[in-house]
């Protein structure tokens, strides 16, 4: 029945969109600060502990003087749950969304950092569009927008792969470890690692993606997941590396694992790293 | 305690430093990342100048986020450096004393480092607005088109850094993993 559609005006999508990302990019949402406070208690490293310190007071910077936390305001990955019940009107919801991205980094004196054509001319969008949005459409009359501005450095350090299900868990937590050891101080540590296991290819880096959403520390409700978390960050810590990578002991903030059932051939595992400034904001209209 | 070093940097200078140390810069360094590299490169290769004198010069690898009215810069910390090793032992082999980044070096780049007697300094990944307080002018000075990736010629006062790898071999990155590693029992 079409009269049980909830109306939601793109104009406010945009106003959303550049709201959030302003905001993301001066602010850290308060589970990452615990965590990097935490952090600073937990480092055994003086060198590790006086980084941390410099990120927290470079926090506070940010706030008072209203500069980026970070140069790289990244590429705008947005998330989407649209209700199934909700109809969008005054214009079309991605365009709505690139208009709100524009809107954000223009007002927020953002970095723009997107290129067109990854290997050919490079040339700067200038706007920092089009934003990566991914939708899932869901039981309900809201949307719910979340957001990451995500920085290229982290980004970078991210990888999949296809294991065989003979290698299993071990493999799986061999992979990751591997993958921090191999990158280290490039992922501007202490990261916070998304893990997607299982789907498909795409579907993996996906949920890894997704697993970054998740409030810094928040365990899996799954327990043989949760679990899977645990020890992996414990092997992660105990690869020395360290805030900055000078060489300390609290190396990751978290591990986030998210799991999706796959074929009778497969074990895909993505990660998906995300440096300490982890933007990361929501809203439901 | 941080070491006040005035730039440009001098074989003196890198003499009596140590990867661990920290420093405190003053002077003048020149931001370049990906895209100005190239561009340098190809000068090189066609016998053109350089926009700046290389030799002595400190590279900050580095790509501002936009001033805000009445700002002399935005945020503005140092982008991984490992994409720059395709072209550092170049310039380090034209005369670039000083490379300021976040990330870990090829073996090419240490080595050149070592050879021509040069050094590798991290700033912090991601303290872009602490760092930005250390910035006192900023100008663009070439490949303007490139905007956040143009040239720029900073000063700096009391720039935060580590010594991550001297001239003698020494690197933070691995000393320091070493000292805090848990092997596996």
């Amino acid at each position: 029945m079409l009269g049980a559609m909830r109306e939601i005006q793109a104009g406010d999508v945009t106003n959303t969109i550049a709201r959030l990302f302003e905001h993301s990019c001066h602010y850290l949402p308060p589970d990452v600060i615990i965590a990097l406070k935490q952090a600073r208690e937990r480092e055994k490293s003086p060198v590790c502990r006086d980084v941390l310190n410099k990120l927290l007071k470079n926090v506070e910077i940010a706030d008072k003087e209203q500069i980026p936390i970070c140069e790289d305001t990244g590429a705008a990955i947005v998330m989407l749950e649209l209700g199934q019940e909700v109809q969008i009107s005054g214009g079309d919801l991605y365009t709505a969304i690139n208009q709100g991205v524009r809107q954000g980094y223009d007002k927020g004196y953002l970095r723009k950092s997107i290129v067109s054509q990854p290997c050919f001319a490079r040339v700067n969008t200038k706007d920092n569009t089009p934003a990566m949005i991914h939708t899932d459409i869901v039981p309900g009359d809201r949307l719910k927008i979340s957001i990451l501005a995500k920085g290229g450095g982290s980004e970078n350090c991210s990888c999949l792969t296809v294991l065989t299900p003979a290698q299993g868990r071990q493999g799986v937590i061999d992979f990751v470890v591997d993958l921090v050891d191999e990158v280290g101080s490039n992922a501007c540590p202490p990261v916070i690692i998304g893990v997607g296991i299982g789907g498909t290819t795409d579907k993996a880096m996906f949920i890894a993606k997704k697993a970054l959403l998740r409030k810094v520390g928040e365990p899996s409700p799954d327990l043989d997941t949760a679990d899977l978390e645990r020890e992996i960050l414990e092997r992660v810590n105990n690869l020395g590396i360290g805030a900055m990578g000078y060489g300390g002991t609290v190396t990751a903030l978290a591990i986030h694992v998210e799991t999706f059932p796959c074929h009778i051939t497969s074990l895909p595992v993505a990660v998906n790293m995300q440096c300490w400034c982890d933007r990361r904001e929501e809203a439901i209209l | 305690m941080a070491k006040k070093i005035t730039l440009p940097l001098n074989d003196e200078v890198l003499n009596d430093l140590r990867a661990g140390d920290n420093l405190l810069l003053t002077g003048v360094v020149y931001t370049a990342r990906d895209a100005a590299h190239k561009r340098m490169l190809e000068a090189l290769d066609q016998g053109k100048p350089l926009p700046f004198d290389i030799k002595g010069a400190t590279i900050y690898y580095m790509g501002p986020s936009p001033a805000r009215p009445g700002r002399i810069i935005g945020s503005a910390g140092p982008t991984t450096s490992g994409r720059m090793d395709a072209y550092a032992p170049r310039l380090i082999a034209e005369g670039l004393k000083g490379m300021i980044g976040k990330g870990s070096r090829s073996k090419v780049v240490k080595d050149a480092m070592m050879k021509y007697k040069a050094v590798y300094l991290g700033a912090i990944g991601g303290a872009g607005a602490l760092i930005s307080g250390s910035i006192r002018k900023a100008e663009v000075i070439a490949y303007e088109d490139l905007d956040t990736e143009a040239l720029r010629r900073l000063e700096v006062a009391d720039f935060p850094v580590t010594v991550i790898n001297d001239i003698y071999g020494g690197d933070l990155y691995e000393e320091g993993k070493a000292k805090y590693q848990v092997k596996a029992s």
